[in-house]
């Protein structure tokens, strides 16, 4: 796994206090890590801070599994 | 009871006669304040005499990117903002029939927009801090209504709407959301009033006096207090029993 997708992981385990293991590529993080829409707030916050990057509102509402966030942010960063 | 060693509180409109009262307790009980408003000289002058723990913030909150900058700037001062108290108003009266859209859309910026913006802007570090207090001060007169005041009025109400629905999103990050709506609070506002005046108004007023600004400080110190944790979207109305509601 990238260190991008560990980093990333890392932050969705803290956050949403989910066991590692599922959190896998298809994970989504409202329906299957019990995620509400401000945990999805606070995840693309925490993800804009920890790779320094600038995620916008229409492209944050695209991130909608774990995958997602992987692809998104290594695309961007 | 209701310490607030540690917390940094920024207050608007801290250079009248409500807001610089709220600055006082709020100090007293141990807050870092950080002290906006217009007119920088009362602001220095509530500094100097707060002596520590108190910065001056200089905002036109009718200046949409000023107003943005302000929490920043505080966090700049003080480290972060912990409680919000959104004290600033300013009226221009007028019977409806003769509001200009000018007379109501200054009111709605100052009163309404800013307070949105001002909220949103300290919102991030609270979420994150799992720690929040905001603090509206919104006005009897927008739950009752006042001739020749209806962009005040619909600008208070809106706050207290405002409130609750911020109060909805972010309750479960520790973050409470109030509103205080004064009655008729003894300040430079009133005092241009005629004794007539005066005592027309108390009519209405069952305890037969008007506030002092130290009580409406006091409910703004117990909303932000820890021991408030638990109330948030509400409205504490202090106004003598002038409404009751």
């Amino acid at each position: 796994m990238s260190d991008v997708a560990d980093r990333v992981k890392k932050i969705v385990v803290e956050h949403l206090g989910v066991e590692e293991d599922k959190v896998t590529e298809s994970a989504s993080f409202i329906d299957d890590l019990g995620a509400d829409s401000l945990d999805t707030v606070e995840l693309v916050m925490a993800f804009e801070e920890e790779f320094g990057i600038e995620i916008p509102d229409d492209a944050a509402e695209t991130i909608q599994t774990f995958g997602d966030a992987v692809k998104f942010i290594t695309e961007a960063s | 009871m209701f310490d607030l060693t540690g917390k940094n509180a920024l207050i608007t409109g801290a250079s009248g006669g409500i807001g610089g009262e709220i600055a006082r307790v709020l100090h007293g009980a141990g807050a870092t304040v950080g002290l906006s408003g217009t007119r920088v000289e009362p602001l220095q002058a509530l500094a100097d005499e707060l002596g520590e723990r108190a910065h001056v913030l200089p905002c036109n909150l009718s200046d949409a990117e000023a107003v943005s900058a302000l929490p920043k700037q505080a966090v700049e001062a003080m480290g972060s903002v912990d409680i919000l108290v959104n004290n600033a108003g300013i009226t221009r009266d007028n019977l409806f029939m003769r509001m200009s859209d000018d007379e109501w859309q200054s009111v709605i910026d100052v009163n309404l927009s800013a307070t949105m913006r001002l909220c949103r802007g300290v919102m991030r570090p609270m979420m994150k801090a799992r720690w929040g207090r905001i603090v509206n001060i919104s006005s009897v007169v927008g739950a009752i209504g006042n001739p020749g005041q209806v962009n005040y009025a619909a600008s208070k109400a809106g706050m207290v709407g405002m409130a609750k629905s911020i109060a909805h999103e972010v309750a479960s990050r520790g973050i409470t959301v109030n509103t205080v709506a004064p009655g008729f609070i003894t300040t430079a506002m009133t005092d241009k009033l005629t004794d007539d005046q005066k005592a027309g108004l108390l009519t209405k007023v069952p305890a037969g006096r008007m506030g002092e600004a130290s009580e409406i400080a006091a409910a703004v110190l117990y909303l932000a207090s820890p021991e408030a944790a638990y109330v948030t979207g509400s409205t504490l109305h202090v106004n003598g029993g002038m409404a009751m509601l």
